[in-house]
């Protein structure tokens, strides 16, 4: 008897081991967020929480210049297209925050000529004017899903020169598969959609490309709906992105006795549904238009130009620095006075 | 240890081999020299063989194998022919049916044509197998019990793989053959289609199912119990019923009021068994083609009951002016 479990216990150990070898470290808490008994709730890992918010803090606004009653940059630059109105003083301030946030190795001549600010020569120069105008659009235009809290440059770029959540059209797998092996555009662990099995491009179809996203039907019988398994798998994968995005589960949008149902989901879903069209107006009005702009290794194997998806902003949190405005420093950027060109938003 | 904790069987009886009864007619001999395997006797009964293969085990077997082939060999050509991403994404890998711009005609190889071609060997295998269990249980003058169970389960195979999708227009419709690719596509049928878990056959189905698992726990439990009586003689106590059957129907009536006999537990085993995939085959057969949202059917029956709405009301933005797509 004891022999037995002397010869079983290693090997005890070794399965236990294996066992729980892909679970997380506890404590993992479920905080109830709807009626008793749904299933509203939302799982935390209280260690993996505190690792996520030490990552998604801003940095410290730099002070603005008490009595600043320098000259307009207009009047004191050449070459101001957006920024004119600004004093000096706070034009510089923004000019140094904005360094803070994209460039701050590369520092000043990231965008700028060293010998000639006014220049307009460097590419980066007119990908950063752009990007002010959609930062100002986004602010200004998309209220239902930024609030008053707004984004700044540092919400996607975080202090890097290409933001690291940016997608690029998938050139899908490399051999050709002439007579055997199509995977359907799915199978392969793919990180886009959770390690799942579902369609491993979900931002091509959604974010590119304005797809139905609703599946489920709006009536009980069966009529008028020609949306089929394979397009809920597309959604699906869509879904488990949005999920990895924002830190959280189903739950926090929708009650998973009907995830079509309004009436059953939480605010939060309202929220989404207009990121998700911010997402397309922005890839569609601001980024894919400046293909051409971007030089050739910034551009994605299919030649397409960097986009944006839910992750750009948010990074795990299911509020971008968890809810820390940024844009209440540095106003300008959320002022429509001279917004975009592109469409105003709904 | 105690004596029930034992999974392994603790008699093993030695016995010169059995070769079965003699076989008549147009029937094949069986196969093979019967020997024994102590590790075997463990869980089962020692003697190993003879087999009887015949030609719908035969070809049962052929075409079982050509169907893992078709499914294997596509999803190894998926990774390249790279044998080491093979086996590190075997559980992410499928074969998928066509997709729904084919509805049901026969499709290129590649986009499908592949799969209806496991499919159509896959279930060839099946079905021969089916009539080889109840050919070889009519030789032996046994009752077909085995092979209507097992015709059950073939149901629900053929209402998710062939029936339903006909009916629906769409081999689309179909699942694919794959670890986690056919996990993730009764996800999304689930959701599609509205909620399976307000599909009353559904609801059926796993009523049965963990009935089934409850039944036999039951079952086990009471005749290992009694076995040191003679219980495990089930069968002969149904008409002769020793101690061990009085004194299982007694606990039964102590602790429950009611209790089973020797042979209707075996009814009962048999029935919740077929009723699972049979139930479950009906569920999935109105799905999509009777019902398109079962929770809105659901409500409108009244079974889905209504929570109190904890939040601010929610209303789809898409209706409201303004809204987009």
């Amino acid at each position: 008897m004891r022999a037995i479990a002397c010869k079983s216990l290693p090997s005890g150990v070794l399965v236990a081991c294996l066992t729980v070898s892909g679970c997380e470290s506890p404590p993992v808490e479920t905080i109830q967020t709807g009626y008793r008994g749904t299933g509203m709730v939302q799982v935390d890992n209280q260690e993996a929480s505190i690792a996520k918010r030490a990552a998604n803090q801003p940095p410290a606004a730099i002070p603005p210049i008490p009595g600043d009653e320098t000259a307009t940059a207009a009047s004191a630059y050449q070459n101001v297209q957006l920024l004119g109105d600004l004093s000096t003083g706070e034009f510089n301030r923004l000019m140094i925050a904005i360094t803070n946030w994209v460039s701050p190795q590369e520092g000043c001549t990231y965008c700028h000529s060293a010998e000639n600010f006014a220049d307009d020569s460097k590419y980066t120069k007119t990908v950063s004017r752009r990007m002010l105008e959609m930062t100002r659009h986004i602010n200004s235009g998309w209220k239902p899903h930024v609030a008053e809290t707004g984004v700044t440059c540092f919400t996607c770029h975080r202090g890097q020169p290409v933001p690291a959540n940016v997608w690029f059209r998938d050139a899908g797998p490399a051999h050709a598969k002439a007579y055997s092996g199509n995977k359907a555009g799915q199978n392969a662990p793919a990180f886009k959609v959770g390690l799942s099995s579902l369609p491993n491009d979900p931002f091509t179809f959604y974010f590119d490309m304005a797809d139905e996203i609703r599946v489920a039907s709006a009536q009980a019988l069966p009529g008028g709906n020609p949306h089929d398994i394979m397009q809920t798998e597309k959604t699906y994968g869509l879904m488990m992105h949005l999920s990895r995005s924002l830190g959280v589960n189903c739950t926090f949008c929708h009650n998973s006795q009907s995830f079509s149902s309004w009436s059953q989901s939480t605010p939060q879903r309202v929220t989404a549904w207009h990121g998700i069209r911010m997402v397309r107006d922005l890839n569609a009005n601001f980024l894919t238009p400046m293909t051409e702009t971007f030089p050739r290794n910034r551009l994605g194997p299919l030649g397409d130009a960097p986009k944006l998806n839910c992750a750009t902003c948010h990074q795990g949190a299911h509020r971008p620095l968890y809810g820390a405005s940024m844009l209440k420093d540095y106003p300008v950027l959320g002022s429509s006075a001279m917004s975009a060109q592109g469409p105003t938003a709904p | 240890m105690a004596e029930y904790q034992n999974i392994f069987t603790r008699v093993q009886v030695h016995a010169p081999a059995y070769p079965g009864v003699p076989l008549t007619g147009r029937n094949a001999e069986r196969w093979g020299k019967p020997w024994f395997s102590y590790w075997l006797g463990k869980f089962g009964d020692a003697q190993l063989g003879p087999i009887y293969l015949g030609w719908l085990g035969f070809w049962s077997i052929v075409c079982g194998v050509i169907a893992i082939e078709i499914i294997g060999l596509n999803m190894w050509a998926s990774v390249n022919w790279d044998p080491v991403q093979f086996v590190r994404q075997l559980p992410w890998l499928a074969l998928e049916p066509p997709s729904p711009k084919y509805g049901i005609s026969i499709p290129p190889l590649n986009e499908g044509g592949w799969w209806l071609m496991a499919g159509f060997f896959l279930t060839t295998s099946i079905l021969l197998w089916w009539l080889r269990m109840y050919r070889r249980a009519r030789a032996l003058g046994l009752g077909t019990h085995v092979a209507w169970a097992f015709a059950s389960a073939i149901w629900l195979y053929l209402v998710l793989g062939f029936i339903r999708p006909l009916l629906m227009g769409s081999w689309s419709e179909a699942v694919p053959f794959g670890i986690f690719p056919h996990l993730d596509w009764t996800a999304a049928f689930s959701i599609r289609y509205g909620n399976l878990f307000y599909n009353p056959f559904h609801m059926l189905s796993i009523a049965f199912l963990y009935g089934s698992t409850l039944l036999f726990a039951m079952h086990g439990a009471t005749i290992l119990a009694v076995s040191r009586l003679g219980g495990e003689r089930e069968i002969e106590q149904v008409l002769d019923r020793g101690t061990a059957a009085e004194r299982a129907a007694l606990f039964w009536r102590w602790t429950m009021g009611f209790n089973a006999t020797m042979e209707s537990v075996h009814r009962w085993a048999w029935w919740f068994a077929v009723l699972c995939p049979l139930t479950g085959g009906i569920g999935i057969l109105l799905t999509g083609t009777a019902v398109d949202n079962w929770y809105l059917w659901a409500v409108k029956h009244g079974v889905a009951p209504a929570y109190p709405i904890t939040s601010p009301p929610v209303v789809d933005p898409a209706t409201l002016q303004g809204g987009g797509p």
